[in-house]
Parts: C-alpha cells; sequence; structure tokens
C-alpha cells in the first residue's frame, strides 16, 4: 500500500515497525517494571548512569537492538538505509547523547512511553526534540546545506 | 543471566527489529519525516502511531498490576515538573536528531546495517552523555 499524496511513503511497514516496538516497550513496562527508553538504558549499560535496572540488564537490551535489526536484515536480504556523512554524524553524535540526558529521554522513553502515559513532562520534551528537528531540517535546507548523498 | 536481563534482551531484540521494519534505521527517511515544509515523509508517524496505540493499551494493564510478571516491583520515573533543563536538552538532542537522522535506538539499531557509521555516532553520543555528566553532575 502507498499514500497517494507521498509515493515514497511506507504506511504499512511503519505501522508493523510501530507496533512491534510498542510491543517492545509493552514487554519492558510489564514484564520487568521498566521504561524502555533507549538513551537511559544505554547510559547505563555505559555505566554512565547510577540509576535505572542491573547494568546487565541495560547490556541486553542495548545488545537485542541491533540483533533484532540484523535479524530483519536477515529475512529481508538487506534494507534500505542512507546514512550522512562522519562528520554531521560525529557533530549530532555528541548532541543528541548531550540532550538526552540532561532532557531525561529520547524518542523511545519520552516520545513512546511518556507521551502514552500522559506524562507532561514527557508531551513537553516530544514536542520540544520534535520542534527542534524540523526547525533544524528546515533551516539547514534553507542555506542551501545538504547532507545526505 | 536472570530474569530481568532476559526480559530486556527479548525488548531489545523486538525493539531493534520494529526500528529496522518501520525504517528508523534509514536516516534519510527519518529527515524525510522532519522536512515538514519541504518533501514530507509521513512513513515516522506511522511508526509513533503504531507504537503508541499499543502502548495505550499497556498503561491501563499496568495500572492494574501490585508488580510486574517477571521481576519484584515497578520502578517508573515519577517526576512531574516542567524544567529548563528538561526543555533545554530536549532542544539539543532535536537539533541532534535533525541533522543526521539518527537518535539513540536506530543508532544501536544500525549497528548491524552500517556498523562504521553507527559505531561513529554511538562513540559520540556516549561523549556526549559524558559531557552531560560533567555540566550536569551525577545522575
Amino acid at each position: 500500500m502507498t499514500l497517494p499524496a507521498f509515493p515514497d511513503a511506507a504506511p504499512l511497514d511503519g505501522l508493523l515497525g510501530g507496533i512491534l516496538i510498542g510491543l517492545a516497550a509493552a514487554l519492558m513496562l510489564l514484564g520487568a517494571g521498566r521504561i524502555a527508553g533507549v538513551s537511559g538504558l544505554g547510559a547505563r549499560a555505559f555505566g554512565l548512569s547510577d540509576g535505572g535496572p542491573p547494568r546487565n540488564a541495560a547490556w541486553a537490551f542495548i545488545t537485542g537492538l541491533p540483533l533484532g535489526a540484523f535479524i530483519v536484515v536477515l529475512a529481508s536480504g538487506g534494507i534500505e538505509a542512507q546514512f550522512t556523512g562522519f562528520g554531521p554524524i560525529l557533530l549530532a553524535g555528541v548532541l543528541v547523547g548531550l540532550g538526552t540526558r540532561l532532557g531525561s529521554g529520547c524518542t523511545s522513553g519520552h516520545g513512546v512511553c511518556g507521551v502514552s502515559r500522559l506524562s507532561q513532562r514527557s508531551i513537553v520534551a516530544t514536542l520540544t526534540f520534535m520542534a527542534a528537528g524540523i526547525a533544524t531540517v528546515a533551516l539547514m535546507n534553507a542555506i542551501g546545506l545538504e547532507v545526505l548523498p | 543471566m536472570n530474569r530481568t536481563a532476559l526480559v530486556a534482551g527479548a525488548s531489545g531484540l523486538l525493539f531493534g527489529a520494529g526500528l529496522a521494519i518501520g525504517g528508523m534505521t534509514n536516516p534519510a527517511r527519518v529527515r524525510g519525516f522532519l522536512d515538514v515544509f519541504g518533501d514530507w515523509d509521513p512513513t515516522l508517524a506511522f511508526v509513533i502511531g503504531g507504537a503508541l496505540i499499543v502502548m495505550a493499551l499497556a498503561w491501563p494493564i499496568q495500572r492494574r498490576m501490585s508488580a510486574p510478571l517477571f521481576t519484584g516491583s515497578f520502578a517508573l520515573p515519577d517526576k512531574s515538573d516542567l524544567t529548563p533543563r528538561l526543555v533545554a536538552g530536549s532542544a539539543l538532542f532535536g537539533v541532534g536528531w535533525g541533522i543526521a537522522g539518527l537518535c539513540p535506538g536506530p543508532g544501536f539499531a544500525a549497528l548491524a546495517i552500517e556498523p562504521a557509521k553507527a559505531a561513529a555516532f554511538v562513540a559520540a553520543m556516549l561523549a556526549g552523555m559524558v559531557l552531560a555528566r560533567l555540566v550536569a553532575g551525577r545522575r
């Protein structure tokens, strides 16, 4: 299925992927009693957070991410991915690491888990990082800064 | 491996598969979603929508449970104050998200797809997390 106005969009893949992400977060919540927030679990796994679940649990979650993606790659015979160059990646990485720790969460913890819980903090955080992301892309396009090959 | 780690590992596996299927591990698609004033790609709205539907069903179930299925007790965030730090941090994160089209989950998941660039992103992200501890203290 495609959307007539957006021929490049993949709505069914998106919905299926989203449902799997929701099930993953629900398993973490109802099974282990924790928020499936990747920035927090990542920090915990690497010893950069004093709170959170036992470190081996954080490691197990973080290790599962590329393994799950790898299974999809194997099953589908490769998936499309277009990355920016190393410069933008390194700059973005530092901003993402700094910002998610100061802001106590990212797309998963705030955007999925917190928003669905109707947490005011998460709703504010999500609106803020969405707006900042949209503004950043718009600004880069406006000044002709092309980062994708 | 204890039960918490097993549940977390299974959750991470499902999460990573969902990110890959939904297109979140493709930075070009993520930036297309953020490009609302240009050539907008709505795919990620379906990803977020799908995840929110499932979690909107999970929270009412959680509220009726006295303990998680496989571990001792729930350990959930209980803060409710809106702070400048929350907003400033989220804004910095959003700028980074817009520049490269990667957030933490897809950064880790993409290690299986574009290893060198994903590793560079993860390393830089960890450096940013160290920086956050330096400017804001341990937590």
